[in-house]
């Protein structure tokens, strides 16, 4: 704490002395500042947390936080807002692409990221420089010949161009981040296997697999969260309204964007951000180390 | 091309994956390893070919071709180019839409998140849970229900407006005049600051207290201490952010598609490159020209990344000193 408060003084340029008035203002404005700045970022979220649960008259009227009369109402016509299916079908697409893909992408991206950190093979270094340049190929250069090769496959409106892919590790993001991981787990450890007589595949299966446990599970949190949060490949390749993602059926509400349709749209889209919601409080620790190792994006 | 820079030990051995010690053994032994290599390689490689390496070339041949999904493509030579640069308004005006937005929203997302950052290294409490509370609309803001909220947040009898009532303000519909339309994707933006705050907040934490305190001796002022000790020793770590925000920022979709209802309006004022690619391959099924500008847009990027990395040369610091701490 001392060393904290050491520090303190020096960035201030402060001699080290009791401090009067001045300094006490001056070291009160930080923590306001921030209290500031919280508000005004967690406003958006609380007021269409408020909003949800306002009746549709009140809604009109009351544009502030609280609701003065507390109605599950708009959670219940949202839920049926979009005629003949409900959203209960939305959210099990969305969960079965989600999960489709954290499958695919833990799976894949873990058997290509033991080959780069730990396996000798001919041309190793080309295809990792090649992994890492498609780290930064734009998803929307892929999306028209992707479609085009879909199509022929006669997969477009259904699931599978959103989960398949993620079988062969396209997600580079993952490959890499495990890679990172696996590079600091001692390199003893799997050399004492060999010595022992353990395979490559043994190693990877009763060594590095089980050690790599946190990057796995970074890797399956992401990739739950980017797939639920998802809109513009599943814009594209669902098409039947039985097949729509949660995100593309909330898109449903604004085309008929009357002033009545805001506390379903909006209690709907509290609904939606839930998992990920609690997916952060579970994990938030593991969620900000990931960025801060490797940089991925939320 | 080093992704990783908050992380130093890691990230210096990124550029090239290090040597794997020699094995004993040799031959045989050698031998299973490289099959092992392919075999745990093939999914990936599998995917590099079918869906990243292939459709890419497969665009560029799409480039040159009238294509409409119905008729087989139709060669065309370099007139969907052409088109693009000379003959197409909208075309043009996505490309400044698309470069306003990403030269406002960048740099003021990057800001906010330096700020924070240096406001949260300084506070003596509750780092932790300002940290993960600010990360909270970097995990949510590119989800639809978040574009749904903006729409509403800042249209006419939003709460954007009843804040402003307060002060005796009028407001207007932001989302659907054309000259504030995009300002509000680009305070979207800013509000998602929490991810790259994290990695600034990293990065302070790794500056070494003496050079402070030798500052401090030798008279620095606050100011001077900033400019002097934390910029340098930072920037290795805005480096890093301002590539991933300017490649992000670049490929907004989600805000601008909701917000406009799928049109890029008012006025095309929302109609983000993305956004105009999108409408041209899915609502007008012009894939040849959709695929063109899929490939502008790659090489646009390549361009202005390579910018950036000439660009650090000249102004981002490695110290081993500072990165080892």
């Amino acid at each position: 704490m001392s060393a904290v408060s050491e520090r303190q003084r020096l960035s201030e340029g402060q001699p080290v002395a009791p401090g009067g008035a001045r300094t006490r203002a001056r070291s009160l404005a930080g923590p306001l500042l921030l209290v500031a700045i919280l508000v005004v970022v967690l406003y958006p979220l609380a007021w269409m947390l408020g909003t949800s649960v306002k009746s549709p008259a009140e809604i009109a009227s009351n544009v502030g936080l609280w609701p003065e009369q507390f109605t599950w109402r708009n959670y219940v016509s949202g839920w049926n807002g979009i005629p003949e299916v409900s959203f209960g079908r939305f959210f099990t697409n969305s969960l079965l692409i989600a999960t489709g893909a954290v499958i695919g992408n833990v799976a894949s991206c873990t058997l290509a990221a033991y080959a780069f950190a730990r396996l000798r093979f001919p041309l190793r270094r080309l295809w990792f420089a090649l992994m890492i340049g498609t780290l930064l190929l734009p998803h929307h250069v892929l999306i028209i010949p992707q479609y085009v090769l879909f199509r022929r496959l006669g997969w477009v409106g259904t699931p599978l161009p959103l989960i398949a892919p993620k079988f062969l590790a396209t997600e580079a993001f993952f490959v890499f981040l495990t890679v990172q991981f696996m590079r600091g787990i001692p390199r003893e450890l799997d050399e004492a296997a060999r010595i022992d007589g353990c395979g490559p595949f043994t190693s990877f299966w009763h060594v590095l697999l089980p050690l790599s446990r946190p990057a796995l599970v970074t890797s399956a949190i992401f990739s739950f969260i980017w797939t639920w949060n998802d809109f513009f490949s599943q814009l594209v390749y669902l098409n039947d309204i039985n097949t729509y993602t949660v995100p593309v059926a909330l898109r449903l509400f604004l085309d008929s964007a009357g002033q009545s349709e805001v506390g379903p749209m909006f209690a709907m889209s509290v609904l939606s951000l839930l998992p990920i919601f609690l997916f952060f409080l579970a994990f938030q620790r593991l969620l900000i180390e990931g960025i801060n190792t490797s940089g991925l994006k939320g | 091309m080093a992704l990783n820079t908050t992380a130093p030990p890691e990230g210096t051995r990124l550029a090239a994956p290090a040597p794997l010690p020699t094995r004993l053994g040799g031959g045989r032994a050698g031998r299973l390893e490289s099959i092992a290599g392919y075999v745990f390689l093939s999914p990936w490689l599998l995917g590099l070919l079918g869906i990243t390496a292939l459709p890419t070339l497969y665009s560029l041949y799409l480039s040159f071709t009238d294509y409409d999904l119905l008729q087989p493509p139709h060669w065309v030579g370099l007139d969907n180019y052409v088109r693009m640069f000379t003959a197409d308004p909208q075309y043009r005006h996505a490309v400044t839409v698309t470069v306003v937005y990403a030269l406002v929203a960048v740099p003021l997302k990057l800001a906010t998140a330096l700020a924070v950052a240096l406001l949260l290294d300084r506070a003596r409490r509750g780092i932790g849970l300002y940290r993960s509370l600010f990360y909270v609309p970097s995990l949510l803001g590119g989800s639809v229900a978040i574009a749904i909220l903006w729409q509403t947040l800042f249209g006419a009898s939003g709460a954007v407006n009843a804040i402003l009532a307060w002060f005796g303000i009028t407001g207007r519909s932001w989302v659907n005049d054309p000259s504030t339309a995009l300002g509000t994707l680009v305070v979207l933006g800013m509000w998602q600051f929490g991810a790259p705050m994290v990695v600034f907040l990293a990065g302070l934490k790794q500056i070494p207290r003496e050079l402070y305190e030798a500052a401090a001796i030798d008279g620095a002022g606050r100011i001077r201490k900033f400019r002097h000790v934390t910029v340098p020793l930072l920037s290795p770590v805005i480096f890093f952010n301002l590539v991933l925000e300017t490649i992000h920022g670049f490929q907004g979709f989600t805000g601008a598609f909701i917000i406009s209802n799928g049109r890029g309006g008012p006025a095309d004022s929302t109609l983000l490159y993305t956004l105009y690619l999108y409408k041209q391959g899915f609502s007008f099924f012009h894939m040849g020209y959709a695929s063109a500008m899929a490939w502008v847009f790659l090489v646009a990027i390549g361009l202005l990344t390579a910018v950036l990395f000439w660009s650090g040369r000249l102004w981002v610091h490695y110290s081993d000193d500072g990165a080892r701490r």
